[in-house]
């Protein structure tokens, strides 16, 4: 049994698994239930006003048979008064101590409506605030949430003023939304941030309706961008924690959100540098019970890894994440083909033909037996092949050895560079980002 | 008469081919497209239809998240012995007869996945619990089938020093000895006693109680003690020729074939009396060892036989063949006492009107000869009716009186599970699954009688 424990910014938690501010914790009674279910943490759900809404809220991305793989809302923030919130925060902090409660907050971005909702949310007793700078529909209207979340001095500014009225620790929570997530991230961390949470929704519309024409979902026959989160958006939310990770200038604390369905999610996230994760999708999807085999799985993974703490993850795939002038351009895989476990669907084959290299070539054998092999010198080692394969074990990538030494696109440069090659070409290479 | 040439030799080879596990396990793919076919329903009812009550979901979502050690504890954890129950549950009568999709598409194959968890477990060396902290007190178990080795493991989770008395050379039962190898290898049933035994449980085997130890001797050395003794023999049909060469206990016949596989039967004709399960897998055991012409007799008609649908659909894909409303009157010797013909007599069904049931009734005149070389009895078990009366234990005809609650005997410190309280018109039906539960619940009930008494009063 590893020890699952995590300390996020000075915030404790029992285990890493914490649900994230949206609709499963609006309520005392939700998040009640949700701790009872194993839940490590909960970021209430935003407060702030005024309390409006629409129906017709939410919509999902079904794909080929599976149901919500991407999940898109245009729900607004809590739709209950601060002074009941505030009651319930206070009664589920009671009941439960050693849980992580942060509650998230949005205000106009003006220094004394910072330095009021802080106070009064600090006065009932939370672990920590979470800075919402990400909705992006509703508040972004009037300059809150994204609006204010895609500008890193009102990032800045806004941090500052929570922080000067804030015991505890504050987390800003980040918009996918924008070019650069570092920007608002660096922000952040100027700003005294003591962690940030990343991302927030991504700007969506889930679909429209070819027999109405209206647009999914709809709202009296009008519809507006939500935001998109879900299995579909973690491959998003991954690099930009990733991005964030790998940059001295952000430099604390990362609470990953994005599509987290189960254990192995959280575990990347981990590895990628998030100290915890937070769930929302997948906890709206089947109920807060999943988070047994979150932790259940994540306890078994350490256990086989022979690792005692959870805390051991984090990070640990991060300087492997680097830039594309850093990889070895003389590094090369080809494709092979198991005959054993092919079952011969060609797909290798045409995927290659139309879309890579023409190198999966079609046999038979002495007994009539259709098989495929590649042809490996001109394999060009895409992966394609090994990503349309529907078997498991019937292609894998291997490496093979390479005549020439190591060398990336930045060595390659300098290298030109240094025999007196154009400086434009040199110049070009690795221009980390200017600050 | 058939007149087919009969072959009476098989190989050895063959034999082995003929009683390995017929259906093959999931693969890989196959598991993680059904597990996340799985809805994860919310008080999903394959759980209720479990006699043992798995968490099914839970089980599944862990075969689809890839934690694997997660799902082969769910199952085992809720039910020691349910790498067998993966292989011999009704479970279309059970988890999967319940399973909501059965409304909308087709229901979740609950017991391949059941299997392919705990075939994970079995082949990776897992051991999946460990003993309680000793709570210095002791139980004994009499009998290691799934009754009893379903109350041990739970009673050494609670931290009692458990001792399984089991007759048999190895632990597991009917699950080891009982059930025909083509559907449960017996390797998976002593894993399972296997993992009882990882927990400290003293597994005395070759110990018969009453003969090698005394049941008073028990009852003085221990402080609980779990009657899961299952039944014995198949009676006798109490016609002629019963004690010819060449008829056979239908149980100690399938046991035969779990142990070792003789060529004795190829080429020749098997009459089965009997129409339940244990009738359908001595036929099936004989059409495996080469047998030529496999007959079921029964006096009934199909619709009153109680072997399970699959099991009868099993059989006639076996080649067995059925003579309905037949029932026999005589086992014909040949000049070598050895079994000639069995002599047998139509039957017409009559109204009954004092229990429902259908009243079998001979067809005056109607007598035949039926040529065959071999007759396995397989008309239900007795009793182990002499043990039962050294434990001086309340029973209806051998089957053993219990609090339906706390499955305590008429004995206070005596509990029973399994076969052994099954029948009579208690427990319902007897599976597999339902030992499991009732030793899982016995042992609830020790615990609970013992321990949290101790605990209240210090």
């Amino acid at each position: 049994m590893a020890d699952l424990s995590i300390n996020l910014a000075g915030i404790k938690s029992p285990n890493p698994f914490w649900l994230a501010s949206a609709p499963p914790t609006n309520t005392g009674y939700q998040v009640q239930r949700a701790f009872e279910a194993g839940w490590g943490g909960a970021v209430w759900k935003t407060l702030g006003d005024p309390i409006i809404n629409t129906s017709s809220r939410f919509a999902a991305v079904h794909f080929n048979g599976q149901r919500v793989a991407g999940f898109n809302n245009i729900e607004l923030i809590t739709d209950r008064p601060l002074e009941v919130n505030l009651k319930e925060i206070y009664e589920t902090k009671k009941r439960f101590p050693n849980h992580a409660l942060v509650v998230s907050l949005m205000v106009e971005p003006k220094r004394e409506k910072w330095h009021e909702i802080v106070k009064k949310v600090e006065a009932i007793g939370v672990d920590g605030l979470e800075l919402n700078f990400g909705c992006p529909h509703g508040m972004a209207e009037r300059g809150m949430g994204s609006a204010s979340g895609q500008q890193p001095d009102l990032v800045e500014a806004q941090t500052m003023w929570a922080k000067e009225a804030a015991q505890t620790p504050v987390i800003v929570k980040l918009t996918p939304n924008i070019t650069d997530i570092t920007a608002t991230a660096k922000a952040a961390a100027r700003g005294g941030a003591d962690a940030i949470s990343l991302i927030n929704t991504i700007n969506s519309l889930a679909g429209v309706d070819i027999d109405t024409w209206n647009t999914i979902p709809h709202v009296a026959g009008k519809g507006a961008h939500g935001g998109y989160c879900g299995p579909a958006v973690k491959p998003i939310a991954l690099n930009m924690v990733a991005e964030c990770a790998r940059n001295p200038q952000v430099g604390i604390p990362i609470s990953g959100i994005g599509g987290v369905s189960n254990w192995r999610d959280a575990v990347e996230f981990l590895l990628m540098g998030a100290t915890g994760v937070q769930v929302c999708t997948a906890a709206m999807h089947h109920g807060f019970s999943i988070v047994e085999d979150m932790i259940d799985g994540l306890n078994n993974y350490l256990d086989g890894k022979g690792l005692a703490s959870v805390t051991e993850l984090i990070g640990k795939s991060v300087q492997r994440f680097s830039d594309w002038g850093d990889l070895d351009l003389n590094y090369a895989v080809v494709a092979r083909i198991e005959k054993d476990n092919c079952i011969v669907c060609n797909k290798c084959h045409i995927a290659c033909e139309d879309a890579s290299h023409q190198c999966i070539e079609r046999h038979t054998d002495e007994n009539g037996v259709a098989y495929l092999k590649v042809r490996e010198e001109d394999c060009v080692g895409c992966n394609l092949c090994s990503i349309v394969c529907p078997v498991e074990d019937a292609i894998t990538m291997v490496e093979v050895p390479s005549s020439e030494m190591p060398m990336s696109w930045n060595q390659r440069q300098k290298a030109i560079s240094a025999l007196g090659g154009s400086k434009d070409d040199a110049g070009g290479s690795n221009k980390k980002e200017a600050v | 008469m058939s007149t087919k040439v009969q072959s009476a030799f098989i190989s050895e080879e063959q034999l082995k081919r003929n009683f390995a596990e017929v259906k093959a396990g999931m693969r890989p793919k196959e598991a993680i497209e059904e597990s996340n076919r799985c809805l994860y329903c919310y008080d999903a009812p394959c759980i209720k239809a479990c006699p043992t009550g798995i968490n099914i979901p839970s089980f599944i979502k862990k075969i689809a998240s890839d934690n694997m050690l997660g799902s082969a504890r769910a199952i085992m954890d809720a039910n020691p012995v349910g790498a067998t129950c993966s292989r011999v549950c009704p479970t279309e009568e059970l988890c999967e007869g319940a399973c909501v999709l059965n409304h909308s598409s087709k229901p979740i194959m609950i017991g391949d996945l059941q299997r392919y968890a705990t075939d994970w477990a079995i082949r990776n060396e897992q051991v999946l619990f460990a003993a309680g902290r000793s709570n210095g007190m002791t139980a004994a178990i009499i009998g290691g089938g799934p009754a009893g080795l379903s109350a041990a493991r739970e009673l050494a989770r609670f931290g009692f020093a458990v001792t399984i008395f089991e007759a048999k050379e190895q632990a597991g039962g009917l699950d080891t000895y009982g059930i025909v190898s083509f559907r449960l290898p017996q390797s998976i049933s002593l894993w399972e006693a296997e993992q009882v035994k990882q927990l400290g449980v003293d597994i005395r085997t070759n110990t018969k109680v009453g003969v090698d130890i005394s049941a008073e001797q028990l009852m003085d050395q221990f402080d609980a003690v779990v009657l899961a003794i299952g039944m014995s023999k198949v009676p006798m049909l109490g016609i002629e020729g019963e004690s010819l060469k060449g008829v056979y206990d239908a149980i100690d016949f399938v046991e035969a074939t779990k142990t070792g596989l003789s060529a004795k039967f190829a080429g020749k004709k098997v009459a089965v009396i009997g129409a339940g399960n244990t009738a359908i897998d001595a036929a099936t055991c004989s059409v495996r060892l080469g047998a030529d012409d496999v007959k079921i007799v029964y006096r009934r008609t199909s619709a009153e036989m109680t072997a399970y649908d699959f099991e009868f659909e099993f059989a006639k894909q076996d080649g067995v063949a059925f003579k309905w409303l037949t029932a026999p009157t005589r086992i014909v010797a040949g000049q070598n006492g050895e079994v000639k013909a069995l002599e047998c007599v139509e039957m017409r069904l009559e109204a009954d009107e004092s229990d429902g049931r259908a009243r079998p009734v001979p067809v005056e005149g109607s007598a035949f000869l039926m040529e065959v070389d071999v007759v396995i009895k397989a008309i239900g078990q007795t009793r182990h009716l002499p043990l039962i009366g050294q434990l001086g234990l309340a029973h209806k005809r051998g089957v053993v009186t219990v609090d339906p609650e706390t499955y305590q005997t008429s004995n206070p410190r005596v509990y029973a599970a399994g076969d052994v309280i099954v029948g009579e018109g208690q427990q319902g039906e007897a599976m597999v699954v339902s030992a499991a539960q009732q030793g899982k619940l016995a042992a609830y009930s020790i615990y609970n009688s013992l321990c949290a008494r101790r605990e209240r009063y210090g």
